[in-house]
C-alpha cells in the first residue's frame, strides 16, 4: 500500500538548514495497522505530513497504492488527498459552524457526491461511530471523544485508502482514547490500512505493528501482539 | 457549469448564514455605499425633474422681445426716445428670419405689466390683459382647467371672447360657480369667457391673474390700432437663439432708426440660455452625485474584501481542513470570491431597498405640490443596472485578494498544533 525509500527532509531555519529526516525506509501493507512512535523532535509528524501530502520530501520515492506520489502541485496534491487518504487529527479540527453530519459530508462534497447519496453515506458513517442521534448537532455540543468520532467518520466517509490519524487520543483523557481505540481498531479489522502517530506506549500496543523514530530515522520496526482496546472500555 | 451547482451556493450560503453577524456586519458598508448612492442620484433626478417640471410647457428654443427707450441719439433722434413696434413688424420678421417657427405677437392694456380693471356684477378684479394670437399656446402652453384657449376663429371674426387666470376667476366668482359662457366687463366692452387656465409652475411671465382676449378684438375692442407691445418667438429646436435674436434686432433697429450700439432699445429675454444652464447644472449635478457615489461604493465594496480577509485570516484553520480534506485551491478561491459576491449583492439590495423607501418618503414629504423643488425623486433603470454590475464587478475583483490569500494558507500551516 505505501513504500517510501530513502526519504529525506530538512528544514530552514533561518541560515540553518535542520535535517529532520534522515533517509527513511519503509513500508506498509494493505490492513496493517501501525504506530510510528517517537519522542519529540524525531521526526514522526513530517513523516505523516509527507504521507498524507501535506508537506514535500526534499528527496525519496513514494508510492501509494501504486501511484508515485512526485511533483504535486496543490490542485493535484488536493486531489489525491482526497481520493487516497482519510486525516484524524488531534485536535479534531472539526468545522465549527457545521454539524456533525455536514462535517462527515465534507470530502465527500469535495469529491462532488451528489447531495442525497452525501447525506445517507454521512449517516451511514456517523452510525459506525455510534453517534447516529448527534447529526444535527453542532461540535461545541460535542465531548471530546465524541468529537473525534465524528472526525473518524469523516475520515472514513471518503473511503480512503489510508487512515492518517495524528496523536488522535491527545487531547483525550485515557478512558476516551481507549474508546477511539476500539473505534479505529475496529476500522482496521474491516481491512482499512491505518498509521496512528503517538507518542503514548499504551495506544502503540493497540497497533499490530510499532515503528520506532528517533532523530530521523527508523530504529526500530517489529510486529506486536494486539491489545484490544475493548478489553479496557 | 459550476455556476448553478447548488452545492456550491449552499455551501457559500451556509458559511455566510451560519456567521450572521460577520456578515451583516460586513455588509453594512455596501449597505450604505448604495443608499448614499442612490439617494444621490435619486436626489439629483429630483432635482432635475422640478427644474423640467418648472419649465414644462415652455418651448425651450423661445425668444421675447419688447421695445423700450433708445440710451443713444441716433440719426438726430434724441436718446431716451420711446419705441413702439407695430403690428407690420410680425410679418417683416417672419419674412426676413427663416429660422422662425411662431411669432406671436401681444399687446396689453395699459402700460407694460400693468393692470387694468375688470368688472363682473359688482366684483372687481385689478388683471393684466393681454390681447394674443393663439400661436402663444405653442410658446407658453397653458393648462386650462375648463373650456379651451384662444383660437383662429376668435381673431379672425375678433369675437369677443377671453380666457382667464384662475386667480382672476377666484375675485370675479363664487367658488364652484360656472364661469364659462359669462360675461366680464373691461374698459367698458364685455368679454364671453371661453376658458380658465391653471398656473402651470413653469416660468410664469403672464401671472395667474389675467385676461386674454384676442389681439384683433383689443385692437378693436381699445382702439390700439397698429401697436403691438412685444412677440412671443419660436424657432426650429436646431436654432442657436443668441445668433437669431442678434438678426432679430437688427432689422428692428434699422427700422426704428436706433443705432446699432444701443443696447437698451430693445429688450428680449432667450430662454435657451435658461435652458442650457440649468440642463447643465443638472448634467453636472448628476455627474458629481454618480461620482461620489461610487467612490462610496468602492470603500464599501473594500470594506468587505477588508473583512473577508480578516475572516480568512480567522478561518485559516477552516480552510485547512478543507484543503486536507480534498478542497482544491480553485475550489476555495472560488468559495472565498462568491461570499464576496453574495455578500455585496445582497448588501446591495438591501441599501436598493432602503434608498427607494427613503426617496418614496422624500417624495411623499418634499415633493408634492407644484412648487416643490423635487419631483420624483427616483433612480432610472438604466442607472440602477449599471451601479449593480458595477458592484458585482468590483466585487469580484476586490474578492480576489482575500481569495488569493485563503489559497497560500498551506494546510499544513493550518494545521499545525500551537
Amino acid at each position: 500500500m505505501i513504500q517510501i525509500k530513502n526519504l529525506h527532509k530538512s528544514y530552514k531555519m533561518g541560515s540553518n538548514s535542520l535535517h529532520v529526516l534522515k533517509g527513511i525506509d519503509f513500508s506498509v501493507e494493505e490492513g496493517e495497522l501501525v504506530a510510528i512512535m517517537g519522542s519529540s523532535g524525531s521526526g514522526k509528524s513530517t513523516l505523516l505530513n509527507i504521507l498524507g501530502m501535506l508537506d514535500g520530501a526534499d528527496s525519496g520515492d513514494y508510492v501509494l497504492d501504486g501511484v508515485p506520489i512526485e511533483n504535486l502541485n496543490e490542485t493535484k496534491a488536493a486531489q489525491y488527498r482526497n481520493k487516497f487518504l482519510g486525516f484524524v487529527f488531534q485536535s479534531f479540527n472539526l468545522i465549527n459552524y457545521k454539524n456533525a453530519m455536514e462535517n462527515v459530508a465534507l470530502p465527500l462534497y469535495y469529491q462532488k457526491v451528489g447531495r442525497k447519496e452525501r447525506q445517507e453515506k454521512a449517516l451511514k458513517y456517523l452510525g459506525q461511530v455510534g453517534l447516529k442521534e448527534w447529526a444535527t448537532h453542532l461540535p461545541s455540543e460535542l465531548s471530546g471523544g465524541q468529537k473525534q468520532r465524528v472526525a473518524i467518520a469523516r475520515a472514513m466517509a471518503a473511503e480512503p485508502k489510508v487512515l492518517l490519524a495524528d496523536e488522535p487520543t491527545g487531547a483525550l483523557d485515557s478512558t476516551t482514547s481507549y474508546e477511539v481505540m476500539d473505534l479505529i481498531q475496529k476500522i482496521n479489522d474491516d481491512g482499512n490500512t491505518i498509521l496512528v502517530v503517538t507518542h503514548e506506549p499504551d495506544i502503540a500496543d493497540m497497533c499490530k505493528r510499532i515503528v520506532h523514530l528517533k532523530d530521523g530515522v527508523i530504529v526500530e520496526d517489529k510486529k506486536i501482539k494486539q491489545v484490544r482496546a475493548s478489553a479496557y472500555v | 457549469m459550476w455556476l448553478f451547482d447548488r452545492d456550491l451556493w449552499s455551501e457559500v450560503f451556509n458559511t455566510l448564514g451560519k456567521n450572521l453577524f460577520r456578515t451583516f456586519l460586513t455588509m453594512l458598508g455596501v449597505i450604505f455605499a448604495m443608499v448614499i448612492l442612490m439617494l444621490l442620484l435619486g436626489s439629483s433626478n429630483g432635482l432635475a425633474n422640478g427644474f423640467n417640471n418648472i419649465f414644462a410647457g415652455t418651448s425651450s428654443n423661445s425668444l421675447f422681445v419688447w421695445s423700450q427707450s433708445t440710451s443713444e441719439p441716433y440719426k438726430g433722434f434724441e436718446r431716451g426716445r420711446r419705441i413702439k413696434f407695430k403690428t407690420e413688424d410680425a410679418d417683416i420678421l417672419r419674412k426676413q428670419i427663416p429660422e422662425i417657427e411662431v411669432l406671436a405677437p401681444r399687446i396689453e392694456l395699459g402700460s407694460h405689466r400693468g393692470v387694468a380693471t375688470v368688472y363682473r356684477k359688482g366684483r372687481t378684479s385689478g388683471s393684466a390683459v393681454y390681447g394674443d394670437y393663439p400661436e402663444i399656446d405653442d410658446i407658453m402652453k397653458k393648462k386650462l382647467v375648463e373650456g379651451r384657449f384662444l383660437n383662429r376663429t376668435d381673431t379672425d371674426n375678433s369675437k369677443k371672447v377671453c380666457v382667464i387666470g384662475e386667480e382672476t376667476y377666484k375675485l370675479l366668482f363664487d367658488k364652484g360657480e360656472d364661469a364659462i359662457g359669462k360675461d366680464v366687463r373691461i374698459n367698458g366692452v364685455f368679454f364671453s369667457i371661453v376658458g380658465i387656465y391653471k398656473p402651470n409652475d413653469n416660468i410664469n411671465i403672464d401671472g395667474e391673474n389675467a385676461v386674454f382676449i384676442p389681439f384683433t378684438t383689443f385692437q378693436k375692442a381699445f382702439n390700439s390700432g397698429d401697436r403691438m407691445g412685444w412677440m412671443a418667438i419660436s424657432f426650429s429646436a436646431e436654432t442657436e437663439v443668441p445668433i437669431v435674436e442678434a438678426k432679430i434686432k437688427k432689422v428692428l433697429k434699422a427700422k426704428y432708426d436706433i443705432s446699432p450700439t444701443d443696447e437698451r432699445a430693445i429688450g428680449s429675454f432667450d430662454m435657451s440660455e435658461v435652458f442650457k444652464s440649468v440642463s447643465a447644472f443638472t448634467t453636472v449635478l448628476k455627474g458629481v452625485s454618480f461620482f461620489v457615489g461610487l467612490l462610496s461604493l468602492l470603500a464599501g465594496v473594500i470594506a468587505i474584501s477588508n473583512i473577508l480577509l480578516i475572516t480568512v485570516k480567522e478561518r485559516t484553520k477552516e480552510i485547512g481542513v478543507r484543503r486536507a480534506l480534498g478542497a482544491t485551491p480553485k475550489v476555495v478561491r472560488r468559495q472565498i470570491i462568491l461570499e464576496a459576491i453574495v455578500i455585496t449583492v445582497f448588501a446591495g439590495m438591501l441599501g436598493f431597498a432602503i434608498s427607494v423607501g427613503l426617496l418614496n418618503t422624500i417624495d411623499a414629504n418634499f415633493a408634492q405640490g407644484n412648487d416643490a423643488p423635487f419631483r420624483n425623486p427616483m433612480v432610472t433603470i438604466p442607472q440602477f443596472v449599471f451601479s449593480f454590475l458595477l458592484m458585482v464587478g468590483l466585487s469580484i475583483l476586490i474578492g480576489m485578494i482575500p481569495a488569493n490569500r485563503a489559497i497560500r494558507v498551506k494546510p499544513i500551516d493550518a494545521l499545525r498544533e500551537e
